[in-house]
């Protein structure tokens, strides 16, 4: 399947969230937006839902919190109780104070790395992939907004030359 | 814009007047670039250290720990310092790129990469020191609960040694994942920019394909935040339950419940310290001043002033507790510490981290960069014999006055910890040369609410920096051509006219800062070669200026003719 796009190319981020602003009003699609860095309040005034990537850290926390409590537990607890230093271990409660700063870590380490690693399948991100954006001015000062074309081409264009943009090229996607 | 509003009474973070495409110029232009003469002589000392400590290492683990001058009484001694001590000065990364972003500081932008570089790097080399001081290094997994051959032989978690495994290896990998994604969108500059095709090839592997598109960004965003907030409780756990070492053990001097807060103002105490050290060279080494200001240096000396003043508060609590304890073996252990034979120790402590921080009460000497790296220095100093004073003179005189005695170290000893001075800073110049030092995605974010040229507009009134919109896009070149056909000829004139017919059209594209729509509208000037480009001078770059309606400036700034050069000679 072939789509038409129209990429505009943007100098400045204030012109780009007009322009987005504009486009979005007069009932265009926009299908992408590559930005050198992250400008603030575009992802509204594209209409991009939240991210729930939070949610996610927060139950890999839970988690590595489980399974410190289980770890320590069956290690300590269940398969070879010892007395280290005259403090015996009999029960996962009077143990556990000295449990608390590995609950803590485990915590830790679980929801970053486990996040992190979510945030790269899910933005498609990992050695040896090969970059999609545009035009490589995109990583220095330069902002594209691709648009898909329904068949309105010409309309487009002329549209767009209006909101500011210093570059235009259609291509196949 | 209303929106990048800040308030005038705010310094500015980014010196001069710069734009977006500027600061991608200077931060990538010590990777761009070569090493000079001082970063080679830099590294070769810094390598001689650590091959060095490479050998010291080597000859403690073939004849064993009794090379190092530790006795019976002071069982205890400069590894557990240097262990101390390079932890310590891992805080500063953390701290700066997590607490300081939920507290919304601008100013971490400009010095957070390099920070957290310092991080990972300090925490390698307190890494090394329990390693090596097992004694036994290939059974260093035995502190990892994996199952073995002994069937059901676990680690001991109650014991703090192992809390330290756990809070040393978590903290240095989540530093390292924060480090990294950080890290994408600036490789991701230097692939696009890059000319070369193994520099092209390396950075693409190491921006894991980073793109920008509105969604990755709004995820980064989150993802960093999400971490700055794990982060924050972990940077503090670290130092914590590294006090516990000392603070659950029945020693005089380190059975202390005021350890874990003291120890963690110290740790940022030396971490920003140590930041101090390594960014006033690195601003004037690389020529990052607009980014690493005189404001930043500023600001790090308060935070130095006041963890200087935190700690100064705890050993003067200490004293104080030891006296009203009643305990005799607490007062003893700090009157020896005081006027023992260690004296020197707790007098060069006591001077370098509490007395030496108060100058930065004065404005003057806080904003003066010479004065900022003295006392960088000291505190360093100062913060290493803080460990000493605490572990030695705690232990050298025990309960049992006919085993007192002295330590001093073997050549052992120094070897191991000057090599990790020269590992630290092998790892740290190759970094400087390799990466880019400036979070440049970020400081971009915030040159329009914090950069100088903005806020002048905004507060002083005058043209405003930003690129003005454009009316009607140019979609094509030819209309522009016969307007200027004249300067066009006398360009040409001067660079040389291209035949097609005899020559090869070179790919324009390799000049960074040329994309394909440039080069397109440099073809239809009629410059086709590096070897025009190469010819370029002041004077051609202003007539190629008047010939392109945007990028003006940018062949120049880019220094076209230089890449064109090198890329003529590379063919």
């Amino acid at each position: 399947m072939s789509s038409k796009v129209i990429q505009a190319m943007y100098n400045d981020d204030d012109i780009l969230m007009d322009a987005v602003k504009e486009v979005r009003a007069a009932h265009h699609h926009i299908e992408e937006v590559y930005t050198p860095f992250p400008v603030h309040g575009l992802d509204k005034a594209m209409g991009l839902k939240g991210t729930r990537i939070a949610i996610t850290a927060f139950m890999y926390g839970c988690v590595g919190f489980s399974f410190a409590i289980w770890m320590m537990n069956y290690m300590m607890i269940e398969q070879w109780p010892q007395d280290i230093g005259g403090k015996p271990s009999f029960t996962f409660f009077q143990n556990m104070p000295a449990f608390v700063p590995i609950m803590f870590e485990l915590s830790v380490f679980f929801a970053a790395h486990l996040m992190v690693i979510t945030f790269y399948m899910r933005s498609r991100l990992w050695p040896f992939k090969e970059a999609e954006n545009p035009d490589p001015r995109t990583t220095d000062d330069m902002f594209v907004m691709e648009v898909a074309v329904d068949g309105n081409e010409k309309e487009l264009i002329s549209f767009l030359e209006n909101t500011g943009t210093v570059e235009i090229k259609v291509t196949e996607k | 814009m209303s929106s990048h509003y800040e308030a005038p009474i705010r310094r500015p973070l980014i010196i001069g007047d710069k734009s977006y495409h500027d600061i991608t110029v200077e931060v990538a232009a010590p990777v761009e670039g070569k090493a000079n003469k001082l970063w080679w002589t830099a590294f070769t000392i810094a390598l001689l250290a650590f091959l060095w400590g490479i050998g010291s290492i080597i000859y403690t683990i073939g004849t064993g720990i009794g090379v190092w001058g530790l006795n019976k009484t002071v069982g205890w001694a400069w590894d557990i310092t240097n262990f101390v001590w390079w932890v310590g000065i891992g805080h500063a990364g953390t701290l700066i790129s997590a607490v300081l972003l939920l507290f919304r500081q601008k100013w971490r932008m400009g010095i957070n990469r390099s920070a957290e570089a310092m991080t990972i790097f300090s925490v390698v080399q307190a890494g090394l020191f329990p390693v090596i001081h097992m004694g036994r290094v290939w059974n260093a997994h035995f502190v990892l609960p994996i199952p073995n051959q002994f069937g059901t032989l676990w680690t001991n978690f109650n014991s703090p040694l192992l809390w330290d495994v756990f809070a040393i290896s978590t903290y240095l990998s989540v530093s390292l994942v924060f480090w990294w994604t950080g890290l994408l969108p600036d490789f991701a500059m230097l692939r696009d920019r890059a000319v070369r095709p193994f520099q092209k090839k390396i950075y693409s592997l190491l921006s894991f394909g980073w793109t920008g598109r509105a969604k990755d960004w709004q995820r980064f965003e989150e993802v960093s935040l999400v971490l700055a907030g794990l982060a924050t409780p972990l940077v503090l756990s670290v130092h914590t339950i590294v006090s516990f070492d000392f603070a659950t053990s029945v020693i005089p001097g380190w059975h202390t419940t005021i350890f874990p807060p003291y120890f963690v103002a110290g740790a940022v105490f030396s971490g920003f310290a140590m930041v101090n050290t390594l960014l006033i060279i690195m601003r004037k080494v690389s020529n990052l001043e607009a980014y690493i200001t005189k404001q930043h240096i500023e600001l790090m000396n308060i935070v130095i002033m006041i963890t200087g003043s935190i700690v100064g508060c705890a050993y003067i609590t200490e004293l104080f507790i030891a006296w009203y304890s009643g305990v005799e073996y607490e007062q003893y252990a700090f009157l020896n510490r005081a006027t023992g034979p260690y004296w020197w120790a707790y007098l060069l402590m006591m001077s370098c981290n509490v007395f030496s921080p108060q100058f930065m009460w004065s404005k003057k000497l806080r904003q003066s960069i010479t004065f900022s790296f003295i006392i960088s220095i000291v505190v360093n100093i100062g913060m290493w014999f803080e460990r000493f004073v605490i572990i030695v003179t705690s232990l050298h005189r025990d309960y049992l006055p006919s085993s007192w005695t002295m330590f001093s170290p073997t050549f052992v000893d120094i070897g191991i910890y000057v090599g990790t001075i020269g590992f630290f800073f092998v790892l740290f110049l190759l970094y400087a040369r390799t990466f880019p030092v400036i979070a440049q995605a970020e400081v971009k974010s915030i040159l329009k609410s914090s950069g100088e040229n903005y806020k002048l507009y905004r507060d002083a009134g005058g043209k405003n920096p930003a690129p003005s919109k454009v009316i009607k896009a140019k979609k094509t070149t030819s209309e522009v051509i016969e307007e200027v056909s004249d300067q066009k000829n006398v360009l040409l004139g001067n660079i040389g006219i291209f035949d097609k017919a005899t020559q090869n059209a070179d790919d324009l594209k390799l000049i960074s800062g040329v994309g394909p729509k440039l080069e397109e509208t440099l073809n239809n000037i009629g410059i086709y070669s590096f070897d025009q480009v190469s010819k370029m001078t002041e004077k051609e770059y202003d007539l190629l200026d008047s010939l392109l309606d945007s990028f003006k400036g940018r062949a120049k700034r880019d220094d076209w003719a230089g890449q064109a050069k090198n890329l003529k000679n590379n063919e």
